[in-house]
């Protein structure tokens, strides 16, 4: 039995949207079989897991706070990746991100005004920026590898925020914690209604998303990155720089990364410690490839892979299997995400036996 | 105490010299698999669970081998039969690996390991000073040894070797030719699997002798630096593995001496000179364009 593939004439407008529902479903079976094989009941595992933590209002607000950094890290790696450009550090630019956003609460916390939390959220971009330049630079001068890049540095950037919170940034009436003084209340992100914690990220996620929408919709920039990443050649044909695309599209996911790293340690954490993300960096590269790149897409996939994280914590507790559980979910779905993406471009046939076109007439 | 660092770093090397190894023959196939850290931390949970089950680390071993082939046929199937994107895939791969392994390796927490034991050679081994370094070691340091003379063989002296670097620079020419483009793929896939799965045994059961959740600490993304490093060829991966083993191991040292530089710092160190490395070798955009296998990442879908 072989698996024979066709390329359809033009990409499959069905395919697009039923692959990533189809995705969903092999996960939830495949994710039943393993809850069978851990020796759980499948049905009260994946309810416990999906939809009880749908059902209580400060668990939605929660969902909420865990899909804002994933939908903002994730729409702006989707522009990399349409362009060409593997940025996988959005992780360690997250940190970064949160580490310059921090250093006016941190350091200046007797100055008391507006303009603090702007300044923050500002400073927070520019570092995930800056951070994000580094693979950029390193691509565009010395024809480096992005992908190595940029994950190194993700090692090394939460290397350098442990030894802050452990060394120069620590409290002094922490009782030897390791972490930051507590935010003032005028450097704390406000929260969004009063029935629970969900905070302004959300806000800023939305707005980055349609605002990236609209980019890749109706504007020149979004032609150009779809362009680029096509073909380079096409792209320096139509008079656009594969170099200046490098720049960027890395600068603009490492400040949406920043961004998404102050805002979490402003709103749901409040100072800096060693940890600070439990791996929202990653995982916002499966919440931009089950949106299938488009941003409109990753806002409905940030909220599924939020929900993954709560579903996690939810099923801790009640049924007894640990937050392990969560990260094979998020890989499972990112396989058949990538795997029912082929039935996009291709018509697949399965051939019984070993039945190759034999020519009948030899 | 000179002695006793060689040997620290030639533990420190093996799993990185078995990985790149094993990446090499699979992007000299023109395959490009990043999900190197994963089949290494699945064959580090797998030989831990293979030693501690059966009480023979070298079971261990061929566990680990096993489970890192296996899950690496998970990558073969997306990339070579469903010919999806070989980049997100191998994230992919990694991600799932790291979930899978600690999930799979929960109950194995806290418990001392087992430790490959050394195999002796007589009379060689007594040779002052290269004795106990070359001769006294176990079977992973000899088996990657084994792998970088072995591929090197392969691939620039046996046929079928030509015929897989044939696939990575034209899979179009190979297979107008008549050559299985896509079950070679699969076996270098395969094969750099295996390798993975064998270095992350090695770290199980010799580097540290027991299971800690994400034990691979990058190590399988610094094999597919090292690749790079070795420009895709063997012998150079032996000396680029024991370069960057020695800076993991100097680090180390340099903690333990408590030479005021904060640890942290130390720790990144690593992960920097990778960085610097590869500038260094990418810098000549002609050399890296002769020596990358021309296909490499590129899809394939044969045409009938």
């Amino acid at each position: 039995m072989r698996i024979e593939l066709e390329r359809r004439a033009s990409a499959s407008g069905l395919f697009s949207v039923v692959s990533p529902l189809l995705a969903l479903v092999l996960t939830l079976l495949a994710g039943a079989l393993m809850f069978l094989m851990l020796g759980k009941d499948p049905l009260y595992a994946l309810y416990s897991f999906f939809i009880d933590p749908l059902l209580e209002v400060w668990s939605l607000h929660e969902l909420a706070i865990k899909a804002a950094p994933l939908i903002l890290i994730a729409v702006g790696l989707s522009v990399c990746y349409r362009s060409n450009n593997w940025n996988i550090g959005a992780e360690g630019q997250f940190t970064i991100g949160a580490i310059c956003g921090s250093i006016l609460p941190v350091l200046v916390p007797q100055w008391h005004s507006v303009l603090v939390l702007p300044l923050m959220l500002v400073m927070g971009m520019l570092g995930g920026a800056l951070y994000a330049g580094i693979p950029a630079l390193l691509k565009t001068r010395f024809n480096t590898n992005e992908i190595l890049t940029s994950l190194m540095l993700v090692y090394i950037a939460q290397l350098f925020l442990d030894w802050l919170v452990r060394g120069m940034w620590r409290d002094p009436k922490g009782f030897n914690f390791p972490q930051t003084i507590s935010f003032a209340p005028e450097a704390v992100l406000p929260e969004l209604l009063a029935s629970g914690r969900a905070h302004w990220a959300i806000v800023f996620a939305l707005v980055a998303a349609l605002a990236l929408w609209f980019m890749m919709r109706f504007m020149l920039k979004g032609f150009e990155v779809t362009v680029l990443g096509r073909s380079e050649r096409a792209g320096r044909f139509a008079g656009f720089s594969a170099r200046r695309m490098v720049w960027f599209s890395m600068m603009l996911s490492g400040a949406l990364a920043g961004l998404a790293g102050i805002s979490e340690v402003s709103g749901s954490i409040g100072h800096l410690q060693p940890s600070i993300s439990p791996g929202y960096g990653f995982t916002a590269i499966i919440v931009a490839f089950l949106g299938r790149l488009n941003p409109l897409g990753i806002i409905a996939s940030g909220f599924v892979l939020a929900l993954t994280y709560l579903g996690g914590e939810a099923a801790q507790l009640s049924i007894g299997v640990s937050d392990k559980v969560t990260r094979v979910f998020q890989g499972l779905l990112l396989f058949f995400v990538l795997s029912c993406d082929t039935l996009i471009l291709y018509r697949v046939r399965l051939v019984l036996g070993t039945g190759r076109n034999v020519d009948v007439r030899s | 105490m000179f002695e006793a660092i060689l040997l620290t770093i030639v533990t420190a090397a093996t799993p990185l010299v078995i990985a790149a190894v094993g990446e090499l023959v699979t992007e000299r196939a023109g395959v490009l698999n990043l999900g190197v850290e994963g089949m290494m931390i699945m064959g580090a949970v797998c030989a831990f669970a293979g030693s501690y089950l059966t009480g023979v680390p070298v079971l261990g071993v061929l566990c680990g081998i096993l489970g890192g082939a296996a899950f690496s046929l998970l990558f073969g199937f997306l990339t070579l039969t469903l010919v999806a994107n070989q980049v997100a895939t191998g994230l992919a791969l990694t991600l799932l690996g790291l979930g899978l392994s600690g999930q799979i390796g929960e109950s194995f927490v806290g418990i001392p390991g087992v430790k490959l034991q050394p195999i002796v050679v007589p009379v060689l081994s007594d040779i002052p000073f290269i004795g106990r370094l070359l001769f006294a070691q176990d079977i992973t340091f000899y088996l990657s040894i084994a792998l970088v003379v072995g591929v090197h063989w392969f691939l620039f002296r046996s046929r079928t070797g030509l015929k897989m670097r044939a696939i990575g620079d034209n899979h179009g020419s190979a297979h107008a030719l008549g050559i299985h483009v896509v079950r070679t793929r699969y076996l270098a896939v395969m094969f750099g699997g295996a390798c993975a799965g064998l270095a992350g045994a090695q770290l199980s059961l010799v580097y540290t002798p027991q299971w800690v959740e994400n034990m691979a600490a990058g190590r399988g993304w610094i094999a597919l630096a090292l690749v790079v490093f070795a420009s895709w060829r063997p012998w150079r991966v032996l000396a680029g593995g024991y370069i960057f083993g020695a800076v993991g191991i100097l680090q180390l040292h340099a903690q333990a001496l408590g030479i005021g530089i904060p640890s942290q710092f130390l720790s990144m160190l690593p992960y920097a000179v990778t960085i610097v490395v590869l500038i260094i070798i990418s810098h000549n955009r002609r050399t890296t364009l002769i020596n990358t296998p021309a296909c490499l990442g590129k899809p394939f879908v044969p045409d009938r």
